[in-house]
């Protein structure tokens, strides 16, 4: 190398460059010419910042406590660092070194080796530095030349040695992206999962996919996670198979541990031949040796991950977080290729595998493989294409950036697992149980439809309760309903609640169209039914029940199974009779209903507060009456007392009537009703957008069906009294009051004004309330007491805050709504219940209960 | 709601002992409505018959229920921080006799206290005197009426149910009865008696509080509570009303939502802890013998750290806390309630800091695995998993058995077949309202058997209490005891285990 040539510099685009050279050196000088200001994080500088003297050795400790400060924060957000000190000393170094592993970067050495007159010249020319003696510049030199032929032995992945003022001065630094920086190729690509040589099966999915002898004719790139040998049949043909689509720049390939293992005994490296490994030697043995070679040049250049399409997109075997997204360090190649565990193990001697996915908040989406599962599922933005080919699963890939999914079915059980795919385990079905970190404590839930939703510790704890006391098996509660606002209150006389204020809110909401349903007076009810005993294995990892009928805490109706069973059987003919099935393409279907009577959920309920309460003024009323009437016979003055007790008397006995319209003898199912008023689900779809009107006439279609004069009618089932209003025309808006002043005089509890497109955004795009209650005058006895109708009450009531409930109705609507996606979407079991079990805690908020 | 509450008061006299002497006794003029205003309403004061031959006083309180719940008014949630607490009380039929008492006690201030200053004479003097309650709560029924009124001297006491609702006769009676007692006393006697035993009666939850509860309780009950069969019953029912109702405040309430949105009494949610038994001073003896056999069991295995899950009010983490081979113990429940009793009784908060770093309650729930849970040596469930819906056992067993993983799990459980010996449980019933279910010997083993197979541990049954040779003891313990487990970080047993033998490559980007 002579002096003459100009030197380039290659620096990765993400590194920590460490600048090492004695005093006066030049590396100021060096940084400022090739690196921006920010860039560059100067030990003089940080002793200026503490001490307020750059040339006060003593602050040393502290400045470069200030200076690893600094550096962590830039590589932890991913930006080229320069740390311009003297580091001539192994031991400053060497922090350096930790602190870029710290980070995954690579760390990188550029050594200013200057001869001792010229650093001595610098310094002389410097009016702070004019003053060092001499002896400081030779110690550094002596530390710096006793270090540097081992600089790479201290981790320095590039070293580069300027050893003259010229060289210094021509040298030029260039920047290189990381090999696993491809964020330039945009596909389209075929992201393919784990093969384990099933090449027969890697076939017809590259077939499927539209690929011609490992080309496809519209340009898209294949990329493979991983795991391509070991165990099946045929590793050398996948192996061909792969290698010759990546030679030919159709496909990219990241390695899997498979490859690694395979890579190490190919390179001579004792490794025991178990999981598979022993198959794919002998296999190879019978190949040439010079392909051999090639698999093992092959596996040797795999990069552990590749970030692609702009950064959109992560593809690696066992998946990563995002902080390790892009970066380069034996961690992040460890983990891209084994994952995390967590230490422990499960029942089958296996480690368990911390679930990063579940914490996983990046934007870029992360495909990878590694972990056998019986169905793929987006978590968090990230899916795993392991579908367990080998073991007689499916092979499977994905189309980005369509996100579709291709998968295969196996040809046989190549390879027994050690542990079942699908657990016995609850939820084990789905990938792993429910965790306690899934629900307790304080927690945001994420929802699609109004963000960030927030459940505090102490509702969670009592949602943890009930959940765990009393409720059906988590599997069988998918959905939880949401509470609902009352209308705004009315100034009508006599009346607490009137239809005109909720048509006026939905108004003011810009809907124009809304459905007033009837309300069914008995206990809400949410039934989720399955076709058979099968359908209910298959969706939902249950073996018996073919379903669940259960209250809006999650709780059983119905003590014995057979009756829950029982119903389920009506319900179930009913949808055959109406050919839902069919018509839906669904073997499972999620009701929002009530059940009646009252009486039959609430019994004790009724019987300790409400009928007490009307016992209690039965009795006492003849009594107090006929003793005030004696005492005015008797010429006491009780006139405005005797009347007050005479009108309470009244209210009284109207309250007693109040309660006794929604009671009624049962015996086993005979007088119980269903009233069903929303499909909320079917396999793969939410239905909670689905207009009401069409809602209701499916339901309607299933009431006929069990109608007892249809053969195989039942009666079980009733029908949702409605009318549609258009409230912006006064005639239809006057038509619903009637309808509701009706309704309510002859019994009814009230009704429901729902937007009849039923999924709604107001003007500004805000969720609008799913439905608003207005509740009768004679109902709202029950609620308010026997003499609130009294003018002096009802005013005081009047005075109530419906903010809180409103607020609450949304954010528990929004919450339904994400478990109904989350279900259709056919996400595990930890992610529907999620948002269920956050209904449940809002629920345990204060909120006026009259409301 | 109970918002009116009504009481008679009758007595007979002659021309020389006219009846309406009541008039002087009671401090009311017999021809006037006299009304007073108190707190919670309007007590009314009036006569409907008024001879010398029979003169009644009847007090009519209207309570204003709104008035009840706005006091709880505020800026807060809902408009009142504590609008649920309020409304709950008053859905309820609150503390009817509490308030009638305080308006006895208000309106009858003298006669109470068996002053008559323009009659000295006459509180002295026992009268015939009929009273009737049409409407009076209580708990335990006509056959507590009794207990409490007959030792007083009345000639006559009748207490018959209200029934709930003659519509629906299956629902049976109400918790009120109709009172009336006949006999010879001095009024302010019969006063005092009603001012503290219609609160004793009605046992219900409320929140009217005075603060000298004792004071009140002792001059009231002068000259005829000290010698009353029941006065232990009667002070701990008229005192014990503070204590409870301060903690329901603070510990009940999103318990209390989620019944009210589940249109449930709350006392079917939250029955965690049982407060009709006595645990705190003398547990019975059966629980001794469980937690001895617990410990034997612990001591056995050479646990020091343990996990008690369902840990209740905490008596067994208080027994490990006695032995400092237990270095490290962990009560768990899914009752916050529980807990908090539990941190109490254990004295959390003034233990010394060497002993309170070995003991950690926590709120979990064994339906869910739980991560805070493994490594330990053991684990106690003691009488917890009768309380699980059978279907929702494999959960447990996971959490247990596949997730935690101690080396050593005791599960004890009731034996059904013992049960034909209690001699107070009717039969076909299980011991606790609570339990869903109940096994016999047989069953348990069964239960037991396959969970070990299935999770890899050993077990062994040890019988707790009595063993009766033909049905066994009362309670069934099972040990379970972890198998050796192969050595998984040698990377021999799985490919994830490869990680820790497999060093890959240091990165490739150089």
């Amino acid at each position: 190398m002579t002096t003459e040539t100009k030197r380039t510099l290659p620096v990765t685009d993400l590194s920590l460059v460490v600048l090492i050279g004695a005093t006066g050196s030049g590396k100021s000088t060096f940084a400022r010419k090739h690196f921006k200001p920010t860039e560059v994080i100067s030990s003089d500088y940080c002793r200026g910042l503490v001490c307020d003297d750059e040339n006060d050795q003593g602050a040393s400790r502290d400045a470069f406590d200030v200076l690893h400060y600094i550096a962590g924060k830039r590589l932890a957000a991913g930006r080229l660092t320069v740390v311009d000190a003297t580091s001539v000393q192994a031991d400053a170094r060497r922090q350096l070194v930790q602190l870029a592993r710290e980070h995954d970067v690579l760390p990188i050495a550029i050594v200013l080796d200057m001869p001792e007159q010229v650093c001595a010249e610098r310094n002389a020319a410097r009016p702070d530095r004019a003053g060092l003696p001499r002896a400081v510049i030779q110690r550094h030199r002596r530390d710096l030349r006793r270090s540097l032929r081992g600089l790479e032995r201290e981790g320095f992945r590039k070293v580069h040695v300027l050893r003259s003022v010229e060289e210094a001065e021509s040298a030029e630094v260039v920047l290189e992206k990381r090999f696993n920086d491809l964020t330039h190729l945009t596909g389209p690509f075929d992201i393919v999962g784990d093969i384990h040589g099933c090449s027969s099966e890697l076939e017809t999915l590259l077939a499927k996919l539209g690929y011609e002898d490992g080309v496809h004719p519209e340009g898209r790139t294949a990329v493979f996670v991983g795991d391509l040998v070991d165990r099946g049949p045929d590793s050398p043909g996948v192996l061909r198979r792969v290698m010759g689509m990546v030679t030919s720049g159709n496909a990219l390939c990241v390695p899997g541990n498979h490859e690694n293992k395979l890579g190490r005994h190919l390179k001579g490296a004792k490794v025991q031949q178990t999981h598979g490994l022993a198959e794919t030697i002998e296999q190879l043995s019978h190949e040439p040796q010079e392909f051999v070679e090639e698999v093992r040049e092959f596996i040797r250049g795999l990069v552990s991950h590749y970030v692609l399409d702009g950064g959109k997109l992560v593809v690696c075997h066992a998946g990563l977080p995002e902080k390790y997204h892009g970066r380069t360090s034996g961690r992040v190649r460890s983990h891209a290729l084994y994952g995390e565990t967590t230490g422990e193990t499960d029942e089958f001697g296996l480690p368990v595998r911390y679930p990063w996915a579940e914490d996983y908040r990046g934007k870029a989406v992360v495909v990878y493989g590694h972990t056998p599962v019986p169905n793929t599922a987006w978590i968090n933005n990230t899916i795993c294409l392991d579908t367990g080919a080998v073991f007689g699963g499916r092979m499977t890939a994905l189309r980005w950036p369509e996100r579709e999914l291709v998968d295969v079915p196996a040809e046989k059980v190549w390879y027994e697992p050690v542990k079942p795919l699908v657990t016995e385990v609850p939820g084990g079905h789905d990938g792993r149980p429910l965790d306690l970190a899934d629900v307790h404590g304080r927690r945001v839930v994420e929802t699609r439809h109004l963000g960030n939703v927030g459940v505090r510790e102490e509702n969670a704890a009592a949602a943890l309760e009930v959940m765990s006391r009393f409720a059906v098996d988590p599997r069988l509660v998918p959905y939880l309903p949401p509470t609902m606002a009352p209308t705004a209150t009315s100034r009508e006389d006599g009346y607490l609640e009137h239809p005109a204020e909720a048509f006026d809110q939905y108004r003011k909401d810009g809907i124009t169209q809304v459905v007033c349903e009837e309300k069914h007076m008995g206990s809400r009810a949410t039934v989720l039914l399955c076709r058979d005993a099968d359908a209910a294995r298959e969706r939902f990892g249950v073996d018996g029940p073919t379903g669940s009928v259960y209250t809006r805490t999650g709780r059983p109706f119905f003590h014995d199974p057979e009756v829950t069973e029982e119903v389920l059987a009506r319900l179930r003919a009913a949808v055959t009779g109406a050919g839902l099935w069919e018509e839906l393409g669904t073997d499972w279907l999620l009701f929002d209903g009530e059940l009646l009577p009252w009486s039959l959920k609430s019994g004790g309920l009724l019987r300790n507060q409400y009928a007490a309460v009307g016992a209690a003024s039965r009795a006492v009323f003849p009594g107090a009456l006929a003793a005030l009437e004696a005492a005015a016979a008797r010429g006491a003055d009780t006139g405005a007392l005797l009347e007050r007790q005479r009108g309470r008397a009244a209210d009284a006995a109207a309250f007693t009537e109040a309660y006794r319209r929604y009671c009624w003898t049962t015996d086993g199912l005979d007088g119980v009703r269903f009233a069903p008023f929303q499909l909320l689900a079917v396999a793969g779809r939410s239905l909670a957008a689905v207009p009401h009107d069409e809602q209701l006439a499916w339901l309607d279609r299933l009431v006929a069906a069990d109608d007892p004069g249809t053969p195989g009618g039942t009666g079980l089932l009733r029908g949702t009294g409605r009318i549609v209003v258009d409230t912006g025309d006064e005639d239809s808006v006057r038509a619903g009051t009637e309808w509701w002043l009706e309704l309510t005089a002859a019994g009814g509890e009230g009704m429901v004004v729902k937007p009849l497109q039923a999924y709604a955004r107001d003007g500004k795009g805000r969720l609008v309330q799913p439905g608003i209650k207005v509740r009768g005058r004679e109902y709202l006895r029950i609620i308010y007491g026997p003499e609130y109708t009294r003018p002096d009450q009802l005013e005081r009531l009047r005075d109530r805050f419906l903010g809180h409930k409103r607020s609450l109705a949304l954010r528990e609507y929004a919450l339904g709504l994400e478990a109904l996606d989350r279900l259709a979407a056919e996400e595990p079991l930890w992610r529907v219940h999620e948002p269920v079990f956050a209904v449940l805690a809002l629920e345990s908020e204060p909120v006026d209960p009259r409301l | 709601m109970l918002n009116r509450m009504f009481l008679t008061i009758t007595t007979t006299g002659t021309a020389e002992n006219p009846a309406t002497d009541l008039g002087f006794l009671l401090h009311k003029h017999p021809d006037r409505v006299r009304v007073e205003n108190q707190s919670h309403g309007t007590a009314h004061v009036f006569y409907p018959e008024a001879t010398a031959e029979r003169c009644t006083a009847a007090l009519l309180l209207e309570v204003d229920p709104v008035a009840l719940v706005r006091r709880g008014k505020g800026k807060g949630r809902g408009g009142a921080p504590d609008a649920a607490l309020a409304q709950y009380v008053n859905d309820r039929p609150y503390a009817a006799s509490s308030l009638l008492a305080v308006a006895l006690s208000g309106v009858f201030r003298t006669a109470l206290k068996g002053q008559c200053v323009l009659r000295p004479e006459l509180p002295d003097q026992a009268r015939p005197l009929r009273v009737e309650i049409p409407v009076l709560p209580a708990r335990g029924g006509a056959a507590m009426v009794h207990r409490l009124f007959d030792p007083l001297g009345w000639d006559l006491v009748q207490a018959e149910a209200v029934p709930l609702d003659e519509q629906f006769p299956e629902w049976g009676d109400s918790r009120y009865v109709r009172l009336v007692l006949e006999g010879e006393l001095r009024l302010a006697d019969a006063l005092r008696q009603l001012y503290v035993l219609l609160p004793v009666l009605d046992d219900a939850k409320h929140y009217w509080i005075a603060p000298d509860e004792v004071d009140k309780l002792l001059r009231a009950g002068e000259g005829w509570l000290a010698a009353h069969p029941e006065h232990a019953l009667i002070s701990s029912r008229y005192l014990a009303r503070h204590k409870r109702l301060t903690q329901e405040a603070v510990e009940r309430l999103e318990l209390v939502r989620l019944a009210e949105s589940d249109g449930s009494e709350v006392e079917e949610l939250d029955n965690a802890v049982d407060e009709t038994r006595d645990t705190q001073e003398r547990p019975v003896p059966l629980a001794v013998q469980r937690r001895d056999a617990i410990l034997a069991a612990l001591r056995a295995a050479g646990a020091q750290r343990v996990l008690d899950l369902g840990c209740g009010q905490g008596q067994l983490v208080q027994a490990l806390l006695g032995d400092p081979a237990y270095t490290e113990i962990v009560g768990m429940d899914v009752s916050v309630r529980a807990l908090t009793i539990a941190a109490r009784r254990l004295r959390l908060e003034r233990m010394g800091e060497r002993q309170r770093s070995r003991v950690t309650l926590l709120q979990g729930s064994l339906a869910y695995t739980d991560k805070r849970l493994t490594g330990y040596d053991a684990a106690v469930l003691s009488e917890v998993i009768e309380h699980l819906d059978l279907e929702r056992l494999p959960a447990l067993e996971y959490a247990v058995f596949g997730s935690a993983r101690p080396r050593t799990v005791l599960v004890t459980t009731p034996n059904v077949e013992y049960n034909v010996r209690w001699e107070t449980l009717p039969a076909g019933h299980v011991r606790h309202g609570d339990h869903r279910f109940e096994w016999t010997r047989e069953e348990f083993r069964a239960w037991a058997g396959q969970v070990a197979e299935r999770f890899g541990y050993a077990v062994a049954y040890v019988p707790v209490g009595d063993d009766d040779p033909e049905v066994g003891p009362p309670t069934q313990m099972a040990v379970f005891t972890q198998e050796a487990v192969s050595d998984t970080t040698t990377g021999a047993t799985t490919d994830a285990a490869a990680t820790t033998t497999d060093s890959p490559k240091e990165g490739e980007a150089a």
